[in-house]
């Protein structure tokens, strides 16, 4: 039989991958460019015995979804720029409490309301860094419209198999573009599901590492009953600050991701192996400089794109290995160097990185790097 | 550039010419069988503003999806033809309603005008198609799509009790266009 395809926007792929990945549970509030994702799910939730939840406000939208995950379920809230500043107070909640969560957030124009229907790439930083304390970070930023499904999809994956807060997050052109899109059938995606104990309530400890750096996670409402605290605490849960725990558990909330970076690292190297020059981009900027590479090469330019499809963790080791043999990297994207700094960060010095960075509502595009390649000497 | 298609569509927020673009790049995409990418530009006026829509269609996978050299542009009013129309191409193809775009972009173009939004509002008998008269009239004028796939694009996106009306609509700026061409 011939696999379902619809045309659809970046947006709507995203609600249909969540609902592929199992998720039951949205909680949100309405925001350009992003609200599309709430509109699918307020659909299609009740159809399936899943709860959708217009909340008072980001940050209780964000709350909820702690308190929907607790319990069991696969939870989605979608938001943009202002919203996500708000919800940070409860990501911080999530990645200390160790709570599976999935927020997918249109990257607008800010800071603050900036331009609630330009794009922009300018969130990427505020994924690692918007709440504060040490904490891991996964970020996905996917290019196109069938990514958003998969990516989404993935999120959910990463989610549930490290216990921890996913971000996923489209530029406003990717999320509200429209291609084709073909539906993946049941069981051609892998879905994970979370741990759940091994060991009866009475034994049960939320945070017990004796089953390694993600411990299993038991459903509220299953019988296990445990404390949930935004405070560092123990492996039963409770509070504590006695330094060798604390120091070991918040060491180990972040070892999860980093540990595990090459399961969860992914990006895509196109004309990388012979190029003097290497374009390293991400979401809808990626494909101008996709357009601008292949253009470059028919002038006789050997230029690659090194597209990343996740921002957080950050391909530093492999970025370092490619800066040996290249005259220069450029990063273009909707911001005024976030990336940009990042490559810096990892390439000890080996190479120049020339920026094209655009906070005007417009896209780059791919005259723009065209041009920049002919900078390079 | 080669193998790209770009056709945009500009008037006013609220014209319905992100709708347009949809049902051009759905006739290109899922009906004839080709690529195509629709992307779109507002501002944050419901109504109002000057708002495009943006199509590529292509025989291969399309990396950039905003257009780069427009082959054919549709006006609705003058302020999105005053600032929408910079990268239409030599000979391009510029659609214009004849009764709200009375300055014309400089410039060596295939220009077509007839009055899009008084066709819908007295010919077909609703306003609200000037939309789908103005997508007709570009399958006719741009051969992008074929106007089978096109029809049954449009149709497969209307509420059923509107789909006669769609269906005029879209026949009549056809129509319409190749009668202002010649």
């Amino acid at each position: 039989m011939a696999k379902k395809v619809a045309f659809l926007q970046g947006n709507e792929a995203a609600a249909q991958g969540a609902l592929y990945a199992g998720c039951t549970f949205f909680a949100g509030y309405p925001i350009t460019p992003s609200t599309e994702v709430a509109e699918v799910m307020s659909a299609e939730l009740p159809k399936i015995g899943g709860k959708f939840i217009q909340m008072e406000d980001e940050i209780g939208a964000m709350a909820a979804l702690i308190g929907a995950s607790l319990t069991g379920v696969k939870a989605l809230t979608s938001t943009s720029g202002p919203g996500l500043s708000l919800k940070q107070e409860n990501i911080g909640y999530a990645c200390i409490a160790e709570v599976p969560c999935v927020i997918y957030n249109v990257m607008r124009g800010g800071p603050s309301t900036g331009m609630p229907t330009g794009p922009s790439q300018s969130d990427v930083m505020c994924a690692k860094w918007g709440t504060h304390g040490d904490h891991p970070a996964i970020l996905l930023v996917p290019a196109s419209v069938q990514e958003t499904y998969e990516e989404t999809v993935r999120a959910f994956n990463l989610a549930e198999k490290y216990r921890t807060p996913v971000m996923v997050m489209p530029d406003e052109i990717v999320a509200h573009m429209r291609e084709r899109i073909v539906f993946p059938e049941k069981g051609e995606l892998e879905v994970v599901d979370r741990t759940a104990p091994s060991v009866p309530p009475e034994q049960y400890k939320p945070y017990d590492t004796s089953f390694g750096d993600v411990p299993p996670l038991a459903a509220f409402g299953s019988g296990y009953k445990f404390h949930v605290t935004g405070l560092n605490k123990m492996q039963d849960g409770f509070p504590t600050t006695k330094a060798e725990i604390v120091q070991a558990e918040e060491e180990r909330q972040v070892r999860k991701v980093e540990a595990n970076k090459a399961d969860i690292m992914k990006w895509e190297e196109y004309l990388v192996d012979d190029a003097d020059i290497v374009v390293v981009a991400y979401g809808s900027t990626s494909r101008s400089a996709r357009f601008a590479v292949n253009e470059a090469r028919k002038n006789g330019i050997k230029a690659g794109l090194f597209r990343l499809q996740t921002f957080w963790p950050f391909p530093e080791d492999r970025l370092l290995q490619i800066s040996k043999k290249v005259k220069a990297f450029i990063t273009p994207e909707m911001n005024l160097g976030m990336c940009h700094g990042v490559v810096k960060g990892c390439i000890e010095g080996n190479a120049p990185v020339l920026g094209i960075f655009r906070v005007d509502g417009e896209p780059i595009n791919p005259g723009q790097i065209v041009d920049k390649m002919k900078e390079v000497k | 550039m080669s193998g790209r298609y770009e056709i945009r569509f500009s008037g006013a927020g609220g014209q319905g010419l992100i709708l347009a673009g949809v049902i051009m790049a759905e006739a290109a995409s899922i009906f004839d069988g080709k690529q195509a990418v629709q992307s779109q530009s507002y501002g944050p006026e419901a109504r109002g503003g000057a708002s495009k829509s943006e199509v590529v269609i292509s025989d291969g996978p399309i990396d950039y999806p905003k257009a780069t050299v427009v082959d054919a542009l549709l006006a609705l009013t003058q302020e999105s033809c005053d600032k929408y129309s910079h990268d239409l191409k030599e000979g391009g193809v510029l659609l214009i309603d004849s009764d709200l775009v009375k300055r014309q972009p400089a410039g060596n173009f295939q220009v077509v005008s007839f009055p899009i939004i008084n066709t819908a509002k007295n010919e077909v008998g609703r306003e609200i198609v000037a939309n789908i008269v103005a997508l007709g009239a570009m399958v006719a004028l741009t051969g992008a799509v074929s106007k089978e796939s096109a029809e049954k694009a449009v149709l497969s996106r209307v509420p059923e009790a509107f789909l006669e009306l769609n269906k005029k609509a879209f026949n009549m700026g056809y129509e319409k266009a190749l009668a202002a061409k010649k």
